[in-house]
């Protein structure tokens, strides 16, 4: 690890613009250990007041320090966002639920291989070097949203039901705080695979809104190598509601397919107003799927992610 | 830099590079060298330290972050002819086989016994909304974080049922 000089923020306004802020250190240690990450300076935001779930407009407000496991056994969380609650514990081990936190689990790090490897050329790492992962292996990435300059998927399994839930993203910055929906957050690799969020060198996010619950039923299923502390070959976070035999409303999200937690309206459009059989899960399926590319290593999570999908709706709208 | 800690209850004064994992300084630093160092990147669990209650991976954390946190290593939950609970069963149940994982194992499940009582769910818990009934199944998701080599798996099961009282623990078996 490259020496940094360490210091602690006593409030936000200190923070902003200071160095390379550390809160759960779960993935930011990880990178700099393995030299991916080699910050001069380091600034430790763990002990700023930004550790509250507080009810607002008839959802919820977490602060940013708010840890993972916190969050995902808040009593508010697990009656009423259930798919948030088991997306988080579904996500790596109840160690790293402890330290890790909401802030920087939105903005963890790919896991792809060949970013990791500081030996690899990465056009995330180090823009115009190249992609090693093009061609090598393609297990953990992405089948849509990719470019030809990065194939990586984003990890994070919190922020794929954040995105199903209409999740936006509180940042401080110099210029005052401004409110951003997720589903603006994460911009798409394109030529520039280092851009990963539209946060600005400088900014600091405090907190993530949840809008207030939506009806139905809500679930977030996870497809891994291993049973537990995995990242996901796929995921799905659903929350449907049935009114009368027909699909009312669907708010869906993807993971392990994508540079960001994946969501595609049209989809959603499709399955509404229809009765939940498996000609209507096949055909916006074939629309969430429309432009899906493998790689190879991956190709299998084209077929994956359509079954998941299916499976997932069947559970959401079975005796609904 | 400086940092005071507190570990097992006793003070101590470190003086180490701002790079130090409160891992090394536990080890390298202090003398307490009952976390271990397995992968040094968070997916072992050998390091497991418990922070304020709370199970954490040692080696993922800056020693200078940790002032004022009250930390309990594996030193602070028994010693010889005094073993917590759960030293006491992983012994009886042979939880281990070459032993390295093993208090990391038992740091993890001391502090996951405490989040059961607290009503933590997992994800295998069915209803999120209940108070989560410990079993086996429960215990393995829960103890994910904390791998051994050894593959002793079965016995630190038994070993941590026990201690929790989980219905249908093999005790007639044994």
């Amino acid at each position: 690890m490259k020496p940094f000089d360490y210091a602690r923020a006593q409030d936000v306004s200190g923070a902003l613009d200071a160095g390379k802020i550390i809160a759960g250190g779960t993935n930011l240690l990880d990178l700099m250990k393995l030299g991916v990450e080699t910050p001069e300076r380091v600034v430790d935001i763990t002990r700023l007041d930004l550790k509250r779930i507080e009810d607002h407009e008839g959802g919820l407000r977490i602060g940013a320090l708010v840890s993972n496991s916190d969050l995902a056994v808040d009593d508010r969380v697990r009656r009423n966002y259930e798919v948030l609650s088991r997306a988080l514990l579904s996500g790596a081990s109840g160690q790293l639920r402890n330290m890790a936190t909401t802030g920087g689990n939105l903005l963890q790090r790919t896991r792809c291989y060949y970013f990791q490897d500081v030996a690899s050329p990465c056009n995330k790492r180090e823009p115009g070097s190249g992609c090693r992962a093009k061609g090598g292996a393609t297990r953990l990435h992405a089948i849509l949203g990719a470019s030809e300059h990065c194939i990586a998927t984003h990890p994070s399994d919190m922020a794929v039901a954040m995105q199903a839930l209409d999740a936006s993203v509180e940042i401080e910055g110099a210029e005052g705080t401004r409110t951003v929906p997720l589903a603006e957050f994460y911009v798409l690799p394109g030529d520039r695979p280092d851009i990963e969020t539209v946060l600005k060198p400088g900014e600091l996010i405090t907190a993530v809104i949840l809008p207030a619950p939506l009806p139905g039923r809500q679930t977030y299923r996870k497809v891994r190598d291993r049973a537990s502390y995995a990242f996901a070959l796929v995921s799905v976070a659903g929350i449907v509601s049935v009114k009368d035999g027909v699909i009312e409303q669907a708010a869906l999200a993807f993971g392990g397919v994508a540079p960001r937690p994946w969501r595609n309206l049209e989809v959603e459009t499709a399955l509404a107003g229809r009765e939940p059989t498996r000609e209507t899960f096949d055909a916006a399926a074939d629309i969430l799927l429309a432009g899906a590319e493998g790689q190879g290593g991956n190709d299998f999570k084209i077929p994956l992610l359509r079954r998941t999908f299916r499976a997932v709706l069947g559970e959401l709208t079975q005796g609904a | 830099m400086k940092t005071t800690l507190t570990i097992n209850g006793a003070s101590y004064e470190l003086e180490a590079d701002s790079r130090t994992s409160l891992l090394d300084a536990l080890r390298n630093h202090l003398g307490l060298t009952g976390s271990k160092k397995g992968c040094d990147h968070g997916q072992c669990g050998s390091c497991t330290v418990i922070a304020d209650g709370r199970r954490i991976n040692s080696c993922l954390t800056l020693a200078c972050m940790m002032d004022g946190v009250e930390i309990t290593t594996i030193e602070g939950l028994g010693e010889p002819g005094a073993l917590s609970p759960l030293q006491d069963a992983f012994v009886r149940h042979d939880g281990y086989q070459c032993g390295y994982c093993t208090p990391g194992q038992i740091c993890a499940a001391t502090a996951m016994l405490d989040e059961i009582k607290a009503g933590w769910p997992s994800v295998v818990t069915d209803d999120l909304t209940a108070s989560p009934e410990l079993s086996e199944a429960e215990i393995s998701e829960r103890m994910s974080g904390n791998l051994c080599r050894c593959a002793a798996y079965p016995n630190i099961v038994d070993a941590i049922s026990e201690v929790a009282g989980v219905n249908g623990w093999k005790e007639a078996a044994e």
